[in-house]
């Protein structure tokens, strides 16, 4: 082969090598987000893996203790409910009835252990709409905030 | 009033740049240099309109007129007057408008300092730079017009977001952004306008835009700093980077910027990488848009956003446009491009800017598939997804590790070929630098093999970049008796180029040894506390002293105040705070940061009783965070030194050009090797 042809050879399984690297990374560490509902029907499937659920905080559902700052709360859409799990102290915004996205993993023992409790945090600015839909919320829920 | 007039400037721009670009093409082709002049006075014309229109719109700002949608929706009586000055860039409007400005002040500073200058080149360039400033002029009366009247007017607006009224930081990030990133849009033109011309063989079109390149550079690097700096300091987490697409937004051109100064190097040297280099040059330019698009759009805050709002759509035909003809005349000038040189050695200096061309690419479709991928997914297969941390972590380390290796291996060694002795010579003494970093990192309780080899790579570069320092230097004075300063000063304005490009390299390892470090060693603790309680993180012991509140003319303040205490005596206070803007409904943290050499001590206020009898504060202590952002400001410094490099004498003739003047200097380099 001429040194040009090797040259492509060589540039080809590169190309080809680091996009089997993303797409390995990618299905290993993408996180979906999932309503109570969809996290639910996964069944077995739904323990144990990282998720982003989002949903509203069921009314009277939080307990929260200040000495162990152990929060625990249900988070549903109207038709499942799942059990919250965290720790340190919710947001200052954070009230019964709201929507809420937590990051964390579904144990087989029915409570989802979140890592991460966001509620709505929007890089635009605008004042608070009543009745934002969890799965329209999730997107302006982002960490790093704005721009 | 000013709204109607701002407005008419901005329709009047439109036109003129039109005219501009569509005179300068027909000039060009058609050899009429008057036509061709006509072009380049739109190009300052435009400047003077988008001024207009700027200074209308702070004028606007300043005297609250509400009538105007931007003002109404940005402004508020109660806003301090400088909150309310920046507020020209805190949303979308604003931050276009100042997008088109800065825009204009380079064109015509490049366009005014090259005009003279004979060929094709810079009237194309000019025709380039004139079709982006249409695009933003088009944005700028339709889908983002910020001088939208307003009826009926309102006494009063919401204010500026108040996550950006509440640190000072925010006033820098963004100018230093659209700085660096529009600055990016002249190397694109030029090298658009040397396909265009036919000169694309030649390496003008480097060179010209080479100061232009390095200032975009270093306002890229400050403002990416200054954003993680920003993001530590306002958003309450004790952290500087989440690889959140609004970060890798600005750190994406950044990566493919950063390759090309240094393949650039590769063809003016060598002859070499002149096709790749025009890809480098769109792709960074494609970058910074695309980057607009992702932040400016709405795109990530709201999928319907983008659906109402047009303006992503404006954004995506832009991009494709671009793509498509940048592609197309890359393609079609590629047989004009014969590389002159080639590669003597696999042990060159070459060898190793090919390598960290490599991995900076890579770097940069790392990132910019797991910034691109939930948008794809959502739109393609419906699902909702996120791209966490461990993706970008897992991918991006060993490329991090290896560049960081690479900066001491490319300045080390020889361009064309090194041989063996000189390799050893080169390569294997900053091993031993290597070698105590990494042990300091073991001895400390460094486990990862990752942030192992960084510090190990670290002290490699470091080593190595210091000691061509030093050689220079001792050159300098043995042959010259120059005293140690003088050496230093001389070396360094001999070369600024290569000089200071390794003043950048010492800044990265800075940056890269704050993150290892902080990475590594961070702890944190969160609890309750009454006053008079005490929390204790890694060593480091803070008391509650009290929980007060306060009001502000434009917000109401929760704090708590923190006392650190060393050996039973108060060292240090902070008060970490809340503050709650009436037009917010969630409180805006306020952390509070003790800073010292060694590291920081990050405290956040998470939860307050109402009666002040206690309060849940967060303890963080990062090691050498503060080494990031002076890691930072080296590098904007290197960027500096390296502005105006030092004309050569074995290019073209200076007739042929009109560089921007470089400082003469009275010895040679003994870099120059």
């Amino acid at each position: 082969m001429s040194k040009r042809n090797w040259a492509i050879l060589v540039a080809v399984i590169l190309v080809a090598t680091f996009g089997w690297l993303l797409y390995g990374g990618l299905n290993k560490n993408v996180v979906f987000f999932l309503t109570p509902k969809e996290l639910v029907a996964k069944g077995a499937n739904g323990y144990d893996v990282p998720v982003r659920l989002g949903g509203m905080v069921v009314p009277g559902s939080v307990q929260w203790n200040e000495k162990t700052l152990d929060l625990r709360f249900r988070v549903t859409d109207d038709s499942d409910t799942v059990a919250v799990h965290s720790t340190g102290a919710p947001p200052q915004m954070f009230q019964p009835g709201m929507g809420v996205v937590v990051e964390g993993k579904y144990e087989r023992a029915g409570v989802f252990q979140a890592t991460n409790l966001m509620v709505k945090h929007s890089n635009e600015y605008h004042p608070p709409r009543p009745g934002e839909k969890p799965e329209e919320m999730y997107k302006t829920l982002m960490k790093g905030g704005a721009s | 009033m000013t709204g109607l007039l701002a407005h008419d400037a901005l329709m009047v721009s439109v036109v003129v740049v039109l005219v501009g670009a569509v005179l300068g093409s027909l000039g060009i082709r058609g050899g009429r240099a008057d036509w061709v002049q006509i072009a380049f006075g739109t190009v300052y014309a435009n400047f003077v309109l988008v001024s207009l229109a700027t200074g209308a719109m702070i004028y606007a700002l300043v005297t609250h007129d509400f009538s105007i949608s931007y003002v109404a929706q940005v402004g508020s009586r109660e806003t301090p007057l400088f909150y309310t000055v920046i507020s020209l860039w805190g949303a979308l409007e604003g931050s276009i408008l100042f997008w088109a400005w800065v825009l204009g002040a380079y064109s015509t500073a490049v366009v005014w300092l090259n005009r003279k200058r004979a060929g094709n080149l810079v009237p194309w360039a000019s025709v380039t730079l004139l079709v982006v400033a249409l695009f933003f002029a088009i944005l700028l009366v339709g889908p983002a017009n910020p001088f939208k009247p307003v009826f009926p007017v309102p006494a009063d607006g919401p204010g500026p977001n108040p996550l950006l009224q509440n640190h000072i930081l925010m006033a820098v990030h963004p100018p230093l952004l659209y700085l660096g990133y529009v600055g990016m849009t002249v190397p694109f033109a030029f090298a658009v306008g040397a396909m265009f011309s036919g000169e694309v063989a030649s390496d003008d079109w480097i060179r010209i835009t080479r100061p232009y390149l390095m200032v975009a550079w270093g306002f890229l690097s400050a403002a990416i700093i200054a954003g993680m700096w920003w993001s530590y300091e306002v958003l309450g987490w004790g952290g500087y980077w989440a690889w959140d697409p609004v970060e890798n937004a600005s750190f994406m051109p950044w990566l493919v910027a950063t390759a090309f100064l240094h393949s650039a190097m590769v063809q003016e040297r060598r002859g070499m990488l002149k096709l790749w280099n025009l890809n480098l040059m769109v792709g960074t330019f494609v970058l910074t848009i695309l980057g607009t698009f992702l932040t400016r759009s709405g795109i990530l805050s709201s999928v319907h956003a983008f659906t109402e709002g047009p303006i992503g759509y404006y954004f995506l035909v832009f991009i494709a446009i671009v793509l498509v003809a940048a592609l197309v005349m890359v393609a079609g000038v590629s047989d004009k491009l014969h590389t002159t040189g080639h590669f003597d050695s696999p042990t060159s200096r070459e060898t190793a800017f090919l390598l960290n061309n490599l991995f900076l690419t890579a770097f940069m479709f790392t990132v910019l598939v797991g910034t691109l991928y939930p948008l794809l997914a959502e739109a393609l297969r419906g699902v909702k997804v996120s791209v966490g941390e461990p993706f970008f972590n897992k991918m991006t380390l060993p490329l991090i590790v290896s560049l960081l290796f690479l900066m001491g291996v490319g300045p080390a060694l020889p361009w064309g070929s090194a041989t063996k002795a000189e390799m050893k010579a080169k390569l294997l003494p900053p091993f031993s630098a290597a070698a105590v970093m990494a042990a300091i990192a073991l001895a400390v309780g460094a486990r990862n093999p990752y942030a192992v080899l960084a510090y190990a790579f670290v002290g490699y570069a470091a080593f190595a970049n210091l000691r061509e320092y030093w050689i220079g230097m001792k050159a300098r004075h043995a042959a010259h008796g120059e005293s140690w300063p003088v050496a230093l000063a001389r070396l360094v304005g001999g070369n600024r180029r290569r000089y200071g490009g390794y003043v950048a390299h010492l800044g990265v390892l800075l940056v890269a040894l704050g993150i290892a470090a902080s990475e590594s060693f961070r702890a944190e603790r969160e609890a309750t506390l009454a006053p008079g309680q005490t929390i204790t993180v890694a060593g480091h012991t803070a008391r509650l002293k009290e929980v007060w509140g306060r009001e502000e003319p434009q917000r109401a303040v929760i704090g708590a105040t923190m006392e650190v205490v060393q050996n039973g005596k108060v060292v240090a206070t902070a008060d970490p705070r809340m503050n709650f803007y009436p037009t917010q409904s969630a409180p805006v943290p306020t952390p509070q940061v003790i800073s010292s050499i060694g590291g920081d001590l990050y405290f956040n206020l998470m939860a307050f009783d109402q009666n002040g009898s206690h309060a849940t504060v967060k303890l963080i202590v990062q090691p050498l965070v503060p080494w990031i952002w002076f890691g930072g400001g080296v590098v904007v410094l290197g960027a500096i030194i390296g502005i105006f490099p030092k004309r050569r004498r074995r290019t073209a003739p200076a007739a042929v050009r009109h560089p921007v003047p470089a400082v003469a200097v009275p010895l040679p380099s003994e870099g120059e090797a």
